[in-house]
Formats: C-alpha cells, structure tokens, sequence
C-alpha cells in the first residue's frame, strides 16, 4: 500500500492580495453583522463595503506596479498569473465595488431589505470575477465561476417580499447550474485530451502535439463554449438575462449585469487565446455565429421593448457581440479592444441601471418607457446624465462608448473581419434608435400627451450617495472619451503582459 | 519662459469655463470685467514669450509643445499641443491685444443689454478657440479653432436673436462657412493619405510624396476653407449680413481677427503653395476680383457698417492676392495694419450707432464730428490709414501688396491699384456724411437724440487703436532688410516660399508716390462729390449696391433651387420613400423582434430547451471539424 502525501503548494500572498482583501473584508462584515446587537443601517455596510472595494484598488495598484517593473509571474502551484489581463480584471472589479454601493445603499433601505446580506454577497462575487481573470486553471476557473455565479442567485432573489425576484432567482439558479454543469463536463474532456487542467500547459501540449482523433478536445472546447457564452449571456444562451434583471431588485441589476459579464468575459478570453489558439480554427466561427446573433439579436428585440430595464438588458446581449468582435480578431489589440470595452461598459450600465431604479421607484416601481416621460422638464439634470448614458451606448463621440464601438470594429477590420464589422456598425444604427427613443421621450412634451397616468410632476430628489454613484460612471465614461489614451495604454499593457 | 506658452489659450478657457456656469450670477459689469482680464493676461504672457522668442537666434525659433497623444490610429498620430514661432506669435499678440481692447469696449457698449455676462461667455471661447487656430500644431487643432471660431461666430451674430434677420444671418455664416469647411475637411483627408500625418513640421518634410497635381488639388482645397472663412469669392455674402451681430464682435471677429484666419491658413501652408504655383496663380485672381468688386459695392452701401463689411471684404483680396503672389509676409503686414484701423472704424461705427440710438443709415447721420470730436477725429485716422495716405499704416501694408502684385503680373497690379482708390473714395464718402456736411437727426422735439462721445471704456481702445493705425506702418519700412522688422521675423517660418522681389530703390520710389498718388486722389474725389451733397444716385447704382447681385445671383441659383429640391424631398421623397423604406424596414426589424421575443416563453424548460438545442448544435459542428 502506497502512502500518499498530499503536496501543498507554497502560497504567495502578495500575489492573490486584492483578492484577499475582498474576502478578507467580506467576512470582518459578516463577523461584524453577527456581533452587533442591532443592525446598521445599509449606508453604513455600502460605506464598509467602498472602503474594502478602495483597499482592493490600491493593492491591486501596487500588483500593477510589480508587474510593469519586474514581468507577470505565476502563483500558488501555477494556479494564478499575475499578468497585465489579471491586474486589469482586479483594478476594474474593484472599482465597480467602489462605485455600485452607491446605487444600491438608498434602495435597499427603501425597499426594506436591511442588513448587510447584499454588500456580503457583492464583495463574495467582486472577489470570485477576480480570479476568473487571474485563474490559469481551468479547476480554478470553474470554481472562481460558482464563487461568482451563486452570490449573483442570491443577489437577484434578495427582495423576498416580491415574487418576481424569486422567480428570477430560480431562473437564474437552474439555468446556471445547467451551463456549470456542462462547463465541467467541457474542462473534464479538455483533462481527457491534454492531461492538464494548466491553461499554459494545454496551450504548450497543443501547440507540440498533432492529436490524431481530436474529438475529445474538440467535444471539450465546444462545452468550454457553451459554458461561457451562456455566462456573458450571448446569442442564443441569453434568454435569463432579460427575465433576471427585470425581475431582480432595481438597485443591484446594474452591478449583476457588469460583474457576471466583466467575470465571464475574463475568463472568456483567457482560456480561448492563451490555452486554445491553435483551435481557432476551430472555434472562431462558432464565436463569429454566436457575435452576429448578439449584435442583431440584441438590437432588434431591444426595439420592441417598452420596459426600460429590459431594453437595457437586450442591449447588454448587443454589447456583449460587440465585445466578442474583440476575440474573433484574435490579436492583441483585439483583445485590448474588447478590455477598453468592457471597463467602458461596466460604468455605463451600472450609472444607466442606477437611474433607471430611481425614476421606477419615483413611478412607483414601474420602469415601463412611460415613466420616463416628461422626465427632461420634471428633474433636468437627471436626464441630462441618463441621456449622457443612452448615447455612450449608442456610441456618441466623447464619450467611452463611441471609443470602445471604434476599437473592436477597427479591431476587427484590420483582422480581414469585414463581415462581422458591417453586422456591428448596422446593429449600432439600429440600437441607436432605441436608445434615442427614450432621449426623445424624456425631452419631449409631457403635459399634452398622457392625460391617463400622468407621472408625478414634482422633481425626483436624489441622495447624494446615488449622485455620487452617477458621477463617478460620468466621470469614468466623458474623461476617458475625451482623453482615451491611459485606459488604452493601460488596456494594451493589459495584453501586451499577457502569458 | 517658453513653457508658459500654454497658459495663452489657458486663460481665455478659464475665463470660459467660470463664465459660462456662473456668468450671470457674477453678472454685469464684473463679468465683462473677468473677461478681459482673462484676455489681457493672455496677451502680457504672448508679449513676453514673443520678447523670448525675439530674444533667440533666427533659424531656431521654433518651439512646439506637445500636452499630450491625443489619439493614435495606425500610423497616424494626433498630438494635442502648441507650435510657438513667429508667425503664429505675430497672431496671438493682436488677437490677445486687439482683443483686450475690445473687451473693454464691449463692457460700454452691451452695458444696458440683459444677456451681458452670455455675451462674454462667447467672446471669451471665441478669443480661446481663435487662439488654438493659430497655436494648434498640427492641421487638426487649427481646425478645430477654426471650427470652435465659427460657432462663436454663428453664436454672436445671432446674438440678438429674437430678430429675424439676425437668426437668418447667422444661418447664412454657417452654411457659407460648411462649404468651406468641407474644402478643408477634403484637403485634411487627401494629406492624412498622402503624408500620413497632420503635424506641420512633418507635412513640411514630406510633401515629396504629394504629385504636382495633388499639391495643386490640397492647395485649391485649403483655400475653399480659407474662401469662406475669409468671404471671398464666391463665398462672401455672409459677411455684410454678419452685421446684424453687435458692434464688438463685428470689429473683433467680422474685421480684425476670425476673418484673417484663411489669411494666416495660407501663411502657414506656404511651403505648400510654393510648391504649386498654379494654385497661387488662381488665388492671387480670385483676391484680385474679390478687392475690386466689394470696393465697387462698398461705394454705394448707406448702412454705416456695411460699408465697413464690403471694405473688410476688399481688404482681404488685397491679403489673398499677396498670398496668391507668394508676398506672405506682406499679406501679414496688412492682416495687422488692418487689424488696426479696420477694428478702429468698427468700434467708431459702434460708438456713432450707440450715440444715434441704434441708427445705422448714414444718410441720417451728418455733422457728428461737432458732438462727437474724438470719435471723428479717430475715425479720420482711421480712413486715412485705410485708404493709404502716407504716412498712415495702410499705406506701407497696401503698398508692399502692390509692389510684389507687379512682380507677378502688372494686371493684378492695375486691379489692385485702382482698387486702392475706391477704397479711399468710398471711406471718403462715409466719413463725410456721417461727420461733416449738414446735420440730418432731430435734435428737438420728442424724437430728439443728443449724440456725444461715449465713456472711458469705449474711448480708450480708439485711441489706443488709432495710435496703432497711425505707427503701424513702422513694424515693416521698405527702406533696407534693417526696416523691415516684420519680413525678417516671419523669415523663419515663410522665408523659403516667398516671391523673389527684386525692385531697386528707384521703382520702390515710384511705387511709394504711386500708392500716395492714388490715395490722395480717392480723398480728393471723395471730398469733391459728397461734401455737401446727400444724394448721388448715379454713384450709387442698384448694381453695386445689390453687391453686382453675386448674393441674389446665389440666392437665385442655387439657394432657391435647394430650397424647392429640400421642399420637394420634405413633402414627396420623405413621406413616401425614405419614410415608407424606414418604416418598413423598422416594421420589419419590430416584427421580427416581436417574433423573436415570442420564443421568451418565460419558461424555464423552455429557455433550458434553446440552450441544448444551440449546444446540440455547436458540438456536431465542432465534431464535423474532427473529422469524425
């Protein structure tokens, strides 16, 4: 009988800091919650929470220092790169956990769901779409998927006195456990074939061996896919993303729809260029099939949507095409293009869904397209800022959306892509309409039209926490369109470092 | 000191940025104040950058100073940055001072209007974005002022714009100036391609890789830009209907600074017009045409500042046929000289219209210069300076045009010879039925107005003004290289393009006591035909008065034409074929979006049935690939 010895790996702390401070911090608050007689209320925890998110951002500041002077390195068993991608996964991930608090701070209290369950459970899936970018295990990767994905069901059933937050919950809980499950089943072939769940040592075994009957791998790949696609909710693995965030709570879907879609695509990215290239061939036109379905899919049912979040959902669908322009290029600056977007995306939705919750809670609760009439005259600043983010994605100049659109498209073109480009820019005109229409709709005349239903008239007060939320995303979206090139150096860097 | 440089266009933004959020809580006077505190400061750091830049020797003066990448698409690199040298100092210090003069005189003259601090939250962003034309250092910033001039421009014409006529003029400057633009637009695109780049240095370097007929083809293009920025042929209707903007900004930006900005376009691209001459040829005629025919119009207008407008519009042919010629330097001594006087007879105008009560029409006017001494006495000056009495400034500037204009072609010198005489015939006109001859406004009785000089702040920028108009003539003597301070301070910049001009000190002579001869002689028939005499309707055809009808021409050709084929598309090709195609394809996209969101049952087996079906799917295709 043999001894055997379970190996542990040396850990190197430093390296997996930024995401220890988000579970660190996760569980002094949940330590904390369980000593306090009474609660706090939930400014205070989004307050916590913006502080850990801070704490985060800076370490992972301090990775990207390391990693600019001395190169990426590896950690923990060869689980975990520290590279330019993973830094780039850590700073926006901690900034979306500085910025979402403070839309979800007011509404939960509103809403009467107290306490610190959510503020927990964002910090629990910041930390997991953490390690989807740095993972260089597929064994990780899987579980940074459910370490990301359960807090998301929670998150979306949190306002237990509403049903259709539950059935929301369930939705997403089945569905994604389905396309876990199928996700395994993918990472267990890839094992079959290579005999490694290390990204970098599939990637070296593929790149050395000619595998005579690849149907294994190639069984494996198309699961790996399927898991993915559903995850960053692509064209046709998208229909829970409308009913989740219509059904979820108001103030949290903008974080939802950006953590699962920056988590997804991390991860996305990272195992399709730096283990499977020599697959592309393979794989690519599946991704070209699965984009040109989200970018027209995405636009033209977002058309017929006279709900607003679910307008916002269906053209999340369209912005996810747009991001995977970035991997059918195949190329560097393919890649940075599809990063660029994403950090663009992140702030504008979250800024777009935290408006959205406020003017549904000032109609009571109904984020119907009628609720924004009038909007322009009744609190003008506010329309300001949201029609500042229904044109960032539309892709208006001077702002990062118009940037992020030209960077996968000419991403895209110089890759011979001409196709999938022409798909993108006449989906973009389509989109456009949608979103101008709710532009059109809060500045146009409100008194004459809706006699029935008229939306209360007075100004809707915000709190400071959701102005500051909304202008941080401003912030974030208008400087960095104007004066793209730190993001984009940072975004390249980002590539450049990738291993 | 050199690094300083920024803080020229800096200043004006500032003034911009705190006006335009709080203007009219600071409100009236102090943020007329603010204002031309912002451009004066501007113009002191100009001045000692120019001292610094003076200061250093000749062939390296030049000092480009690069903020930041503004973007970068393949192999072409944008910077956002300045470009310090003579040509675009020489600019800056008399949009910052002329400037700052105006300024001050605007704070007198908008004193009772209710948008006061709004009127300065435009001549701020016009100073900064005309200084950006200038300082940008590559084709993309100067575009960009020039397109950032060109709404304040639109801004401040229609500034009063519950008048009818003044909306509609400032529509009619911005169409003009589009035409332009897209002729800038084209020659930016053809340079990109040819170049691959937009920084002037680099352009300058490269220009082996343009054909001769490219170089022709970016020349003439540039220039449409310059055309309808600076109203000349075909493009100058626009400038006499500016008019109905304020006072001010007539003599800020329709005179002395934005108007010159295709003047200074040209200077800067020398070294591409020197290589196409054929493009010079052409626009050496066009500014020829250009002086000629607005001084025939300028000669029978009754509005005090359209004859000012057709006069600006004359004045810049001369600077385009001295470009045309390849007499940069010239071109930029007139550019400033008129800066000078022609900003000097507007702020006069304005100062006469404030006294008259808004009157315009200088058949009402008459023996001002009794009530109003000092604004006649500046305003003589001023005509004598532009109609080029020694030793008055327009008369070195104009005959430093003439005397290259022979060189090239004695033709061009005859236009622009005998146009020097209609202009110092028609400003005679002016000023003598505005300031002398008989008085022709009520000074009794309930309509009564008691016109007289007006304050401080309007007075001080005349005589600042007319001092100017009177010595400016002193920055460019003809009498050896010694004199000639400007054409070796522009030397490094418009040095090897310009025309070989060789006249000896016997034809400089004849040439001097020509250019008098002329001046004179336009004085003397003016002083002739209207000193006392109101009405001559023979010198004042329907012809000229009408601008030899070029605008109804225009209007008639191609504006009514438009209009009817806009008409035509508005009620016939939009409803029922743009419209129906739209609305068709939109039914099309909602209905199959309606279809589509028919299979989001909201079911989940059903969802859970589209994803095994796709992963279905996905994995036989993947196996097909295997080979299996």
């Amino acid at each position: 009988m043999l001894a055997t010895t379970i190996i542990l790996p040396t850990i190197n702390y430093t390296a997996i800091l930024p995401e220890l401070i988000m579970l660190g911090g996760m569980l002094v608050l949940l330590g904390l919650v369980a000593v306090i007689p009474r609660d706090f209320s939930t400014k205070t925890y989004a307050g916590l929470t913006q502080v850990i998110g801070t704490a985060s951002l800076v370490s992972s500041l301090v990775l990207w220092h390391d990693v600019a002077a001395h190169g990426a390195f590896q950690a923990v068993a060869q689980a975990v790169d520290v590279d330019g991608f993973s830094v780039f996964f850590l700073v926006l991930v901690s900034a979306i956990l500085i910025v979402a608090p403070a839309f979800a701070a007011d509404y939960l209290h509103d809403e009467g769901i107290e306490g610190a369950e959510y503020f927990i459970l964002a910090l629990i899936a910041g930390a997991g779409a953490m390690l989807m970018g740095a993972a260089n295990d597929l064994i990780l990767v899987f579980l940074a998927l459910e370490i990301l994905s359960i807090p998301l069901y929670v998150i979306a059933g949190l306002n237990a006195r509403r049903a259709t937050s539950g059935e929301a919950s369930m939705k997403y809980f089945l569905l994604g456990a389905f396309s876990s499950a199928i996700f395994v089943y993918g990472i267990a072939l890839t094992y079959g074939a290579t005999g490694s769940t290390n990204l970098a040592d599939i990637a070296a075994f593929l790149s050395r061996n000619v595998i005579a009957t690849p149907g294994t791998l190639y069984a494996g790949a198309a699961l790996l896919l399927v898991g993915f696609a559903f995850k960053i909710a692509a064209v046709p693995f998208h229909m829970w993303s409308p009913d989740v965030y219509e059904g979820s709570p108001d103030g949290v879907v903008g974080f939802m729809a950006a953590i699962a879609k920056v988590g997804g695509f991390a991860a996305f990215l990272r195992v399709f260029v730096s283990a499977l290239p020599t697959l592309s061939s393979i794989w690519e036109p599946v991704v070209w099939v699965l984009c040109a379905l989200s970018l027209i899919a995405g636009a033209v049912i977002a058309l017929s949507q006279r709900n607003i979040k679910r307008m916002l959902a269906y053209s999340s669908i369209n912005h996810a095409g747009f991001i995977l322009m970035g991997l059918i290029a195949l190329s560097s600056r393919g890649v940075a293009s599809s990063l660029y977007y994403l950090f663009a995306y992140s702030f504008i939705v979250l800024a777009s869904f935290g408006i959205v919750t406020v003017v549904a809670k000032a109609n009571s609760g109904s984020a119907e397209i009628d609720a924004f009439r009038g909007l322009g005259r009744r609190s003008p600043v506010l329309a300001v800022f949201f029609a500042i983010f229904l044109l960032a994605q539309a892709g208006a100049p001077f702002t990062t959306g118009f940037l992020a659109k030209f960077y996968v498209v000419s991403a895209a073109v110089a890759a011979h892509s001409y196709a999938i480009a022409v798909i993108a820019m006449l989906s973009a005109a389509v989109a456009v309409f949608f979103y101008l229409r709710v532009v059109l709709v809060m500045f146009s005349g409100s008194e004459t039209e809706d006699a029935v239903g008229t939306p209360e008239q007075h100004p809707i007060v915000l709190s400071r926490w959701v102005w500051s939320g909304i202008m941080a995303c401003a912030a974030a979206t208008v400087i960095f369109g104007i004066y793209p090139l730190p993001l984009i150096n940072f975004a390249r860097a980002a590539t450049l470092l990738f291993r | 000191m050199l690094h300083f440089a920024f803080l020229i266009p800096l200043f004006p933004l500032v003034g911009f940025a705190i006006l335009a959020p709080v203007g009219k809580r600071i409100g009236n006077p102090a943020a007329g104040w603010i204002a031309t505190a912002m451009v004066f400061a501007s113009f002191i750091v100009t001045i000692i950058v120019l001292a610094k830049v003076a200061s250093m020797p000749a062939d390296s003066r030049l000092y480009v100073q690069n903020w930041f990448t503004w973007f970068s698409s393949g192999s072409l690199s944008i910077g956002a940055g300045i470009q310090v040298d003579p040509l675009s100092l020489t600019m800056a210090s008399f949009i910052t001072g002329i400037g700052s003069m105006i300024h001050l005189y605007s704070i007198g003259y908008m004193e009772h209007d209710e948008a006061f601090p709004k009127f300065f939250v435009y001549l701020n962003l016009f100073v900064f974005s005309m200084l950006m034309l200038v300082l940008g250092e590559n084709l993309l910033i100067t575009f960009l002022g020039w397109e950032g001039v060109g709404v304040c421009s639109y801004f401040l014409i229609a500034f009063w714009f519950t008048r009818d006529s003044a909306a509609s003029a400032g529509k009619k400057a911005m169409i003009y100036n589009r035409i332009g633009d897209a002729g800038f637009l084209l020659a930016l695109f053809l340079l990109i391609e040819r170049t691959h780049s937009l920084t002037f240095t680099t352009i300058f370097s490269r220009l082996s890789s343009l054909s001769k007929g490219e170089l022709i083809a970016v020349s003439l293009l540039l220039f449409v830009g310059a055309a309808g920025k600076s109203a000349q042929l075909p493009l100058f209707p626009w400038l006499a209907d500016a008019m109905e903007g304020p006072t001010p900004v007539s003599a800020l930006i329709h005179a002395a600074t934005m108007v010159t900005a295709g003047v200074y376009l040209m200077c800067r691209v020398s070294p591409i017009l020197h290589l196409a001459p054929d493009a010079g040829h052409v626009i050496a005629w066009i500014g020829a045409a250009t002086a000629f025919i607005a001084a025939t119009t300028g000669c029978a207008q009754t509005d005090i500042k359209k004859v000012l407008a057709y006069s600006t519009v004359s004045q810049l042919g001369y600077m385009f046929l001295a470009v045309g010629c390849g007499a940069y330097d010239a071109a930029v001594f007139l550019m400033l000289t008129h800066a000078f006087y022609k900003a000097l007879l507007f702020l006069g105008s304005g100062s006469v219209i404030h006294a008259m009560h808004e009157e315009q029409d200088i058949k009402k006017m008459g023996a001002l210069c009794k009530v109003m001494p000092l604004t006649s006495l500046t305003f003589f000056i001023g005509w004598l300076s532009i109609a080029g009495v020694p030793p008055f400034s327009g008369f070195w500037a104009k005959g430093d045009v003439l005397s290259n204009a022979w060189v090239v072609s004695p033709a061009l010198w005859a236009v622009g010879a005998l146009t020097a005489i209609l202009t110092a015939y028609y400003m005679g006109r002016q000023y003598l039925l505005v300031f002398l001859g008989e008085r022709r406004w009520k000074s009794e009785g309930s309509e009564a107005i008691h016109p007289h000089d007006a304050g401080w702040k309007m007075s001080a920028p005349l005589i600042v003004l007319s001092v100017l108009a009177t010595f400016g003539g002193l920055l460019n003597l003809p009498f050896g290289s010694k004199l000639a301070f400007l054409d070796s301070w522009l030397a490094p910049v418009v040095g090897a393009s310009l025309l070989h001009n060789t006249d000896s000190t016997a034809q400089l002579w004849f040439f001097g006591v020509a250019d008098g001869v002329f001046a004179l002689a336009g004085v003397a028939i003016a002083y002739s035909l209207w000193r006392n005499v109101v009405d001559r309707s023979v010198l004042e055809p329907r012809f000229l008065y009408m601008a030899w009808f070029i605008d109804s021409a225009i209007d008639r050709l191609i504006a009514r034409p438009s209009t009817a084929l806009a008409a035509f598309s508005a009620t016939v090709v939009e409803p029922r074929v743009i419209d129906a195609a739209v609305n068709g394809v939109a039914g099309a996209f909602r209905l199959s979006g309606q279809r589509l969101r028919r299979i989001q049952t909201g079911y989940v087996r059903s969802y859970a049935l589209v994803i095994v079906s796709a992963l279905v799917l996905i994995v036989a295709y993947f196996m097909v690939r295997s080979g299996l």
